[in-house]
């Protein structure tokens, strides 16, 4: 590389051309190459961020007023009166410990399933992780439609078994069981990752494991499980960090109330209500930052552990 | 390992039977869509499972030509979906190449801001840009979806981008450059062709975002109904319990929705399976 820099200069200096020009300043260049970007960065990453912070310490509600500053006011009211504060981390928390774990169980169990030696995998692979490119708001049409309570498909096969048919969306006990069916419907990510996972290991340990007699289950036990761990929990944080911001399937499945006894109430459902429908938006920065530190005490985890499951070739940074 | 062959053909049976069963069950929603979209509207609240609807309505999906402003909200979300692909495409890789190519000082400074932004949860910037937007008029138009957009305001894009040029060898660089490229010459006529894979997936992730995209659309253009995207236009038809006779008509439009990323999937199958695979990015 040194050499064709001397090589460059020599020829610039024969017959200079605006690429010489452009050539010796490569250390400014780089300032042109970024800046799109790092002018996006301070619109809509810095700025953003430092007001959000300054405006959970007002009661800023609407319109061109200077907002006042009223201290930690807001994070007391979150922690010390509001009610509906509790009960959508309570239903966050109940989506996330379900969907979550059952998710990350089926995107497995599927990934090994196709892991095998099968005839028609690519097929296979494509039927299960079509629902992964559903519009989300569509899903949650396609889902409001089958989990009717009347002609609801769902019903008229529980009717066919001889069940009683559920009231999904209108009994606050079913309402979250709803929106984790219907997160189940879309590991196909979650599944991707663990194949590419599956992929990577190497054949010979399971030819080690062989000679020394094991069986599947052994092979699943001492290999796969133990390689896949870093994916495990790679898909884990991920998931865990999505569900916390659950937002557009429970606006179109249920409503922005979050449907009876507010049982579908989530976290950003709150947010979203305080800032634009009940123009606290003060208190619903209060609120974000609080949930941006909860994200971050995860995200961390992640990073402090990511030498155990990040690796690109070449990279020597 | 010796096995006898009969268990090992069980096995298998035991195998497909088992990946049809959840193909089936994963597939269903979608064949229901499908077969609602076509019913007639009598049909929809009937008390049995009817696949194949008898008569085929068809003209469901002229009808929603006529009936809900289709050709408006797909032109609506074609703006979004353009800026956000253009995104991809330019200031995004040329971000990436200065990232993993030129040095400059500062540059790990500006990277560790790059992946810092990654960890940032867009929650925290939605409050603060709404009411920057609204003081400067910008609420209900498109301007406050497309600047973010158009400038590259991406940290995934740009970090999968740079991963990928950080893997092609110098020396071709090195080679346009004695032959006299610019580093936006190099950059434009050595390094873009060369990253087709990697422009493909975030070029898909950028289309899928658009297309799929609803607090953004909802909270900037949601109060005026010509400037509704289809996410917008389909989320306004939802029928609650007793009010159903427009489920067909919701199926037609979501059946419209799905289609385009469908055709994206079947031809940029492999990019985005590579792409989801080494990101984790959920579509």
């Amino acid at each position: 590389m040194a050499n064709a820099r001397i090589l460059a200069q020599s020829e610039g200096r024969a017959r200079p051309r605006l690429s010489d020009f452009w050539f010796k300043h490569r250390s400014w260049i780089g300032f042109v190459f970024i800046a799109p970007w790092f002018l996006s960065f301070l619109l809509f990453d810095l700025m953003p961020f430092t007001a959000n912070l300054y405006l959970s310490f007002t009661d800023y509600s609407i319109g061109p007023v200077q907002p006042n500053w009223i201290g930690l006011d807001n994070y007391i009211e979150i922690f010390t009166e509001d009610e509906i504060f509790s009960k959508s981390v309570g239903n966050t928390l109940y989506y996330m410990v379900f969907s979550v774990p059952l998710g990350l169980a089926v995107a497995f169990a599927v990934a090994l399933l196709l892991n095998t030696r099968v005839r028609g995998m690519p097929l296979f692979r494509t039927i299960y992780y079509l629902p992964a490119i559903v519009p989300v708001v569509a899903a949650a049409i396609i889902f409001s439609g089958l989990l009717n309570t009347r002609y609801g498909v769902i019903n008229q096969l529980l009717m066919a078994f001889g069940l009683d048919p559920v009231r999904w969306l209108s009994r606050p006990e079913w309402i979250k069981p709803s929106l984790i069916i219907m997160s189940l419907w879309g590991f196909g990510a979650q599944m991707v990752i663990f194949l590419a996972g599956l992929q990577s290991i190497p054949q010979e340990l399971y030819e080690a494991v062989a000679i020394d007699g094991g069986n599947g289950w052994h092979r699943l036990r001492n290999i796969t499980i133990p390689l896949m761990t870093p994916t495990i929990f790679f898909n884990l944080i991920i998931g865990i960090i999505g569900s916390f911001q659950v937002f557009t399937q429970v606006f179109v499945l249920i409503d922005s109330d979050g449907g009876p006894l507010q049982a579908g109430l989530v976290f950003m459902m709150n947010i979203y209500n305080n800032a634009f429908r009940y123009f606290r938006k003060g208190y619903a920065a209060a609120l974000s930052v609080i949930l941006f530190l909860i994200i971050m005490v995860f995200t961390l985890i992640m990073l402090r552990t990511s030498n155990r499951w990040v690796f690109y070739a070449g990279d020597e940074e | 390992m010796i096995e006898n062959p009969n268990s090992k053909i069980l096995r298998q049976s035991a195998l497909y039977f088992i990946l049809s069963l959840g193909a089936l069950v994963m597939i269903f929603p979608l064949i229901w869509t499908v077969s609602t979209s076509l019913k007639t509207k009598d049909k929809v609240t009937l008390r049995t499972i009817e696949l194949i609807p008898d008569p085929i309505a068809l003209e469901n999906y002229t009808d929603i030509f006529t009936n809900q402003p289709m050709l408006r909200y797909t032109r609506n979300t074609l703006i979004l979906v353009v800026a956000s692909v253009f995104g991809a495409l330019v200031p995004c890789p040329l971000a990436a190449f200065a990232f993993a190519r030129i040095p400059f000082p500062g540059r790990k400074l500006f990277f560790g801001l790059l992946l810092a932004t990654m960890m940032l949860p867009y929650v925290v910037q939605l409050i603060p840009l709404y009411i920057f937007f609204d003081r400067i008029g910008w609420v209900n138009t498109f301007w406050p979806l497309i600047l973010p957009r158009v400038l590259g305001h991406n940290a995934f894009y740009i970090f999968l981008i740079r991963q990928f040029f950080k893997g092609i060898p110098e020396e071709l660089f090195d080679a346009a450059r004695i032959d006299g490229a610019s580093e936006f010459g190099v950059w434009w006529r050595i390094a873009m062709p060369i990253s087709k894979p990697v422009l493909a997936a975030v070029s898909i992730f950028a289309f899928q975002f658009a297309w799929n995209d609803f607090l953004y659309p909802l909270i900037y253009l949601g109060s005026n109904q010509q400037n509704w995207t289809l996410s917008l236009g389909l989320n306004a038809l939802k029928g609650f319990e007793g009010n159903e006779n427009s489920l067909n008509v919701m199926m037609t439009f979501s059946v419209l929705m799905l289609i385009p990323m469908l055709i994206m999937f079947y031809f940029g199958q492999q990019y985005l399976i590579k792409g989801v695979s080494v990101t984790g990015v959920k579509g």
